[in-house]
C-alpha cells in the first residue's frame, strides 16, 4: 500500500520544529510501524536527507522506548506500542500524522525522540524498596496473598513508555506513578516506605511539571500494558492518608 | 510559606472535592426547599422566614443561616482557588499543542469542568444578586421571595438562562461525582462502574427537581 505521512521533523531542542511530508510506496501490511519508518529512513538516507529520529530498543513491546503520536492517538490505533502496531491497521492511501509525545516534562531531543528522564527522577524518589543486600532469602519466607501478588504484578508491567502522559489533556504523570505506588503498597516488603513513598515521588513528579490529574482517563485508555485507572484512586488514598502519617516528609 | 506537601497536585485535587460534596449537599437541601413552591405562596414564604429564624432561641436569629453561607463561601474559594492553581499548572504542563488529537475515553462532562465551572460561577452570582440579596428584580420587585420567583421566571430569557445553566451544574456534578470518589481514594475497578453510574442518577435528580419550578412557571402552572 501506499502512504502519505506527516511528520514532525525539528533538529534540536532549539529548533521550532514543523510537519513535513513525505510519501512511502510499497509498505507491507505484515510490516511493523517502525519497519515502515526504517524503509523511509533507508530512503532518505540514500538521498542524502537526514532520517527521522525515533526511539526504539527491544521492538518486542517490553523497553517502552518507541513512544509517539501516531494519528491522535499515543501508539496509534491499537493499544500496544508503535515497535507492535501492523501495517493492517492502516489502508491504502491512508494519510498519518506522526508527533512526539508532547509535554514540558519530556523535552524534545530530536524529530520524535524525547528525553523521559523525569520519569527516572521520580523513580529515584521513591519507586523502590530499601532491603539489606546479601544472599537471596527463601522465596516463600514472606507469604503474599495470591490476590495482592496478581495486582501487584500487573502494576509492576508499567514499561515507563509515557503514553499516559502523551495523551492526558494535563499532560500528568499520575497513571505511571500510581503504578509503581500501588506494585509496591501492595507487597509486605514495600509497606516501611509507603508513606513517604508516596508523598516523595508525588513530590517529585509536581517539581518535573506535569500536570494534576482530573480523572479523565485517558492514560488507561492508551497504556499498552492495561494500567487500570483505579491505581490512581489507589495513590491518592496512599497519598491523604500519608499527610497525618509521621513517616512522611 | 505553605508546606509543600499541602501544595502537591494531589491535595489541591483532594480540597476541590471536599468543598465540592459541601456545595452539592447544599444542593440537595437547596432543591428539596424549593419544591415547596408547588405548596403556593404561603407555603414557600413560610419556608423562606423559617430558614432565618431556625434553632432560634438556641442559635442567634439568621445564626444557622450564616453558618451555611460561611461554609459555602469558604467552599467556593477554595473551590475555585484551586481548580486555578490546577488548570494553570496543566497549561504549562504542555506548552505546545498537538497538531493532530484524537479522543479516547474522555467524556463531554470530564472536558467541560474548567469552562463550565467559570459559567456556573457566574450563573450562581446573577442568582444570588436576584433572589437573595434581591438587587436585581426581573420581572418586577417584591418583598414576597414566592413573587420574585414567579415574576421572574415568568420572563422568558431568565428562565432560559436558569435552565441553561441548570444543564451546566448538572454536567458538572456527573464527572464531579465519581470524581471525588476518585480522588478521595474511594474508587477501585469494581466500584468504578458503581460510581459513575451513581453521580449520572444523582445529577439527573437534582437537575430535574431544580428544572421543575422555573419550567412550571413557564408553562403557567405556578403562577
Ligand atoms: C464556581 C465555579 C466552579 C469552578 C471554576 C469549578 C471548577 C471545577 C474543576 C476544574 C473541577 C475539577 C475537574 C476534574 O477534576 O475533573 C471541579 C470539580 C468538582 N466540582 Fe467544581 N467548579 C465550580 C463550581 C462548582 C459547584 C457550584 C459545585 C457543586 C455544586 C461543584 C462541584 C464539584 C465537584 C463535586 C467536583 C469534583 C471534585 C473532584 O474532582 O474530586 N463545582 N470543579
Ligand atoms: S502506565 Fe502505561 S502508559 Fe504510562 S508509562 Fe506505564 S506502561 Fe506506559
Ligand atoms: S521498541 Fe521496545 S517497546 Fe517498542
Amino acid at each position: 500500500m501506499n502512504l502519505t505521512l506527516r511528520i514532525w521533523r525539528q533538529k534540536g531542542s532549539e529548533d521550532k520544529g514543523r510537519m513535513v511530508r513525505y510519501e512511502v510506496a510499497d509498505v507491507s501490511p505484515d510490516m511493523s510501524f517502525l519497519e515502515m519508518l526504517d524503509v523511509l529512513n533507508e530512503r532518505l538516507t540514500l538521498e542524502g536527507e537526514e532520517p527521522v529520529a525515533f526511539d526504539h530498543d527491544c521492538r518486542e513491546g517490553i523497553c517502552g522506548m518507541c513512544g509517539m503520536v501516531i494519528n491522535g492517538v499515543a501508539h496509534g490505533p491499537e493499544v500496544t506500542t508503535a515497535c507492535q502496531l501492523h501495517m493492517r491497521s492502516f489502508s491504502d492511501g491512508d494519510t498519518i500524522d506522526i508527533e512526539p509525545w508532547r509535554a514540558k516534562a519530556f523535552p524534545v531531543v530530536k524529530d520524535l525522540v524525547v528525553d523521559r528522564g523525569a520519569f527516572d527522577r521520580i523513580i529515584q524518589a521513591g519507586g523502590y524498596i530499601s532491603a539489606p543486600t546479601g544472599s537471596a532469602p527463601d522465596a516463600h519466607s514472606i507469604p503474599v496473598a495470591k490476590a495482592d501478588a496478581d495486582r501487584a504484578f500487573d502494576a509492576a508491567t508499567c514499561i515507563g513508555c509515557g503514553a499516559c502522559v502523551a495523551a492526558c489533556p494535563n499532560a500528568s504523570a499520575m497513571l505511571f506513578t500510581a503504578a509503581k505506588v500501588t506494585h509496591l503498597g501492595l507487597l509486605p516488603q514495600g509497606q516501611p516506605e509507603r508513606a513517604s513513598r508516596v508523598v516523595r515521588m508525588v513530590d517529585q513528579m509536581d517539581a518535573e511539571d506535569f500536570g494534576g490529574c482530573t480523572n479523565i482517563g485517558e492514560c488507561a485508555a492508551v497504556c499498552p500494558k492495561g494500567i487500570p485507572l483505579e491505581t490512581i484512586s489507589r495513590l491518592n488514598h496512599d497519598l491523604l492518608g500519608s499527610l497525618s502519617g509521621a513517616d512522611a516528609k | 510559606m505553605i508546606p509543600t506537601r499541602y501544595r502537591s497536585s494531589v491535595f489541591l485535587k483532594a480540597a476541590m472535592a471536599v468543598t465540592g460534596a459541601v456545595m452539592v449537599l447544599f444542593l440537595i437541601m437547596h432543591m428539596v426547599g424549593n419544591l415547596k413552591a408547588f405548596e403556593g405562596q404561603e407555603s414557600f414564604d413560610a419556608y423562606s422566614h423559617w430558614l432565618r429564624v431556625v434553632g432560634y432561641p438556641a442559635v442567634p436569629e439568621g445564626g444557622l443561616l450564616w453558618a451555611i453561607r460561611i461554609a459555602l463561601t469558604v467552599s467556593v474559594v477554595v473551590h475555585i482557588a484551586s481548580a486555578t492553581v490546577l488548570a494553570l499548572r496543566a497549561r504549562r504542563a504542555r506548552p505546545q499543542r498537538y497538531q493532530t488529537r484524537k479522543r479516547v475515553r474522555q467524556s463531554y462532562a470530564s472536558r467541560t469542568m474548567r469552562w463550565g465551572g467559570v459559567i456556573i460561577a457566574v450563573f450562581v452570582l446573577y442568582h444570588i444578586l436576584h433572589l437573595t440579596v434581591n438587587v436585581i428584580a426581573p420581572g418586577g420587585a417584591s418583598d414576597s421571595p414566592y413573587e420574585r420567583l414567579v415574576n421572574g421566571f415568568q420572563q422568558p430569557l431568565v428562565a432560559v438562562f436558569y435552565i441553561v445553566s441548570l444543564l451546566l451544574v448538572g454536567l458538572h456534578l456527573q464527572h464531579g461525582l465519581w470524581s471525588v470518589f476518585a480522588t478521595l481514594g474511594a474508587s477501585s475497578g469494581r466500584r468504578e462502574p458503581l460510581l459513575r453510574g451513581g453521580a449520572t442518577a444523582l445529577s439527573v435528580l437534582l437537575i430535574a427537581g431544580f428544572m421543575l419550578v422555573p419550567v412550571s412557571v413557564m408553562i403557567g402552572w405556578v403562577s
